[in-house]
């Protein structure tokens, strides 16, 4: 059995896809039947059309990319209007990736997504390293942490998971002042704030210069503070960072992931959920585990 | 157009000196329809410093042999060690990907520069096959860099531009004497500052024209949104709302 519950979220297996690397899940339909999976987080969307930030937005790092598309994105009316229509029919648990410049933000985007009936969590971005107000400054400190989810808690009634940005001195401090603050679930980690040089043309890759790094270098810290977190709150936890194969995904369970999530490695096999969603199945018969619970945080 | 993912195999190898090599790789049963400038990303294997796929625009079609051709340069550790692969070996492509050329008009030119020429053989043949015979228009720095030449000459009226004068007319494409006959379409392929040039041009005369523009990508499907382009109407993927764009769309890039 795969199925596990984020609250009141019921998965059909605990491989979802990180926000804003599987698009809209449409870009992925010809590869995948997007219904197989436990849910689709789409592009974080803030409270109006962002830009995002100028090219380049992406460097190729060893085991890993850095990026800083910043946020780029239609806007919460947009995505109401024209694309949730297209996507409600999925499946699968479409969450929305929530982020913001301001409380007041993130609280009118909540709640626009609250009135949609197919849409039964948000993921709040208080981790995005690549926006210049908001984003990650709320997730690195854990008083601004809690004022944030608390205030979206008021406007939202549905499961409330929070993104968490590894960018800390203490990454517990943060998910439990969250989950005080009335958190659902915790998913982690939000990219590492990393930078590449050019040494040819001598300047940085990316043209905001610091950008995100994921992939599979950064797969052992966030198994590292998944273990941690989950160890120190009551809430489910969710993990992400490096995933591309079902090992991967099982290491991320046993540290005590209830879910998890894939990105990056989504541009590099657009059918790699499918074959970690049959991986952990496989292992499970392999092994005569029933269900997937006896796997989960057993480290 | 439905995207797949296959692995293909080399059927075929062929150096065009140090910098220019062409696969020619066979689909395992029946190859989709492919619009001229689409490209594919290529996965790359056997290098621990090269993680993602690279996109690399299709150069020919066959479709009775049921085989795509990528003519590629060598311009660092991706497309270096894909230089190594052998025929025999398998390739795994994720394609057709991104909007092509619309293989519209009549007085058609098609202009290509360097490795940029690539995607204009499928693009010539597809004219061909409508009954058009394009003009031709291949520049380089040197012959040299002009990696692919006779090929074109069975669709098209082919003409060079090189600045060292070892082919074709001597000096930049844009000065070319091509440019003098009238066109209804233009269509070109190459480095970014040839054809900013020539979108300008087409611009000025209100002439229609298609430039093929090539970024940074990761995904290749328009997920990662990390190869926009500055169009008119903001930040555009080059991957799905491209590689090709209308010139009179890129009025901003083209004056920057």
């Amino acid at each position: 059995m795969l199925e596990v519950n984020i609250h009141k979220l019921k998965l059909k297996n605990p491989v979802m896809t990180a926000s804003g690397t599987f698009g809209y899940g449409e870009e992925f339909a010809d590869f995948i039947d997007i219904n197989r999976l436990g849910g689709i987080i789409v592009k974080g969307t803030t409270g109006s059309h962002r830009e995002g930030n100028p090219y380049p937005r992406m460097a190729e790092t060893p085991s890993g990319m850095l990026n800083a598309v910043g946020l780029q994105n239609v806007g919460v009316d947009a995505f109401c209007n024209n694309i949730y229509p297209r996507i409600r029919h999925f499946d699968t648990n479409i969450i929305v990736n929530v982020s913001g410049s301001t409380i007041d933000e993130y609280c009118e985007t909540a709640s626009k997504i609250n009135a949609l009936d197919n849409i039964p969590a948000i993921e709040l971005n208080i981790s995005c390293p690549n926006v210049k107000k908001g984003g990650m400054g709320f997730g690195t400190n854990a008083d601004m942490a809690a004022q944030v989810v608390s205030e979206v808690r008021k406007v939202y009634s549905k499961t409330l998971i929070v993104k968490l940005t590894p960018n800390v001195t203490n990454i517990v401090e943060i998910a439990q002042a969250v989950e005080g603050a009335g958190a659902d679930s915790v998913s982690l980690i939000n990219t590492m704030l990393g930078m590449a040089v050019d040494v040819e043309r001598r300047k940085p890759v990316l043209s905001t210069i610091t950008g995100g790094l994921s992939g599979a270098a950064v797969k052992p810290v966030a198994v590292r503070m998944v273990w941690q977190v989950s160890k120190a709150v009551k809430i489910p936890v969710i993990g992400l960072g490096g995933i591309s194969s079902a090992y991967d995904a099982l290491e991320f369970l046993m540290a005590g992931a209830t879910a998890v999530e894939i990105g990056t490695a989504n541009f590099i096999d657009p059918t790699v959920t499918i074959k970690v969603i049959e991986g952990i199945q496989e292992y499970l018969d392999r092994h005569n585990i029933a269900d997937i619970h006896d796997i989960i945080g057993i480290i | 157009m439905t995207k797949h993912i296959t692995n293909f195999t080399i059927v075929g190898k062929e150096n065009y000196g140090p910098q220019y090599f062409k696969l020619v790789l066979k689909h395992p049963s029946t190859l989709p329809v492919i619009m001229p400038g689409q490209f594919v990303e290529v996965e790359v294997k056997n290098n621990k410093n090269v993680y993602l796929r690279r996109p690399i625009s299709i150069h020919d079609v066959d479709e009775k042999a049921n085989t795509l051709s990528l003519l590629i340069q060598i311009v660092g550790k991706g497309t270096s060690t894909l230089s190594q692969l052998e025929i025999g070996e398998s390739l795994n492509l994720v394609y057709p990907l991104g909007k092509g050329f619309s293989v519209e008009g009549h007085k058609v030119l098609l202009v290509g520069g360097g490795c940029g020429l690539a995607p204009l053989l499928h693009t010539a043949r597809c004219y061909h096959a409508k009954g058009i015979r394009p003009t031709v228009l291949l520049g380089g720095r040197t012959a040299d860099l002009i990696p692919i030449k006779d090929e074109f000459g069975k669709y098209a009226d082919l003409h060079f531009a090189t600045e060292d004068g070892s082919l074709g007319e001597k000096g930049l494409v844009t000065s070319h004497s091509v440019f003098g006959k009238a066109y209804d379409r233009i269509v070109t392929c190459g480095p970014n500052p040839m054809m900013k040039a020539i979108a300008r041009y087409a611009n000025e005369k209100g002439i229609d024209c298609e430039v093929s523009l090539e970024n940074n990508m990761a995904c290749g499907i328009g997920a990662c949104l990390c190869c926009v382009a500055d169009t008119d109407e903001g930040h555009k993927c080059v991957c799905k709302e491209g590689p090709v764009f209308y010139a009179k769309d890129l009025t901003k890039w083209c004056n920057s």
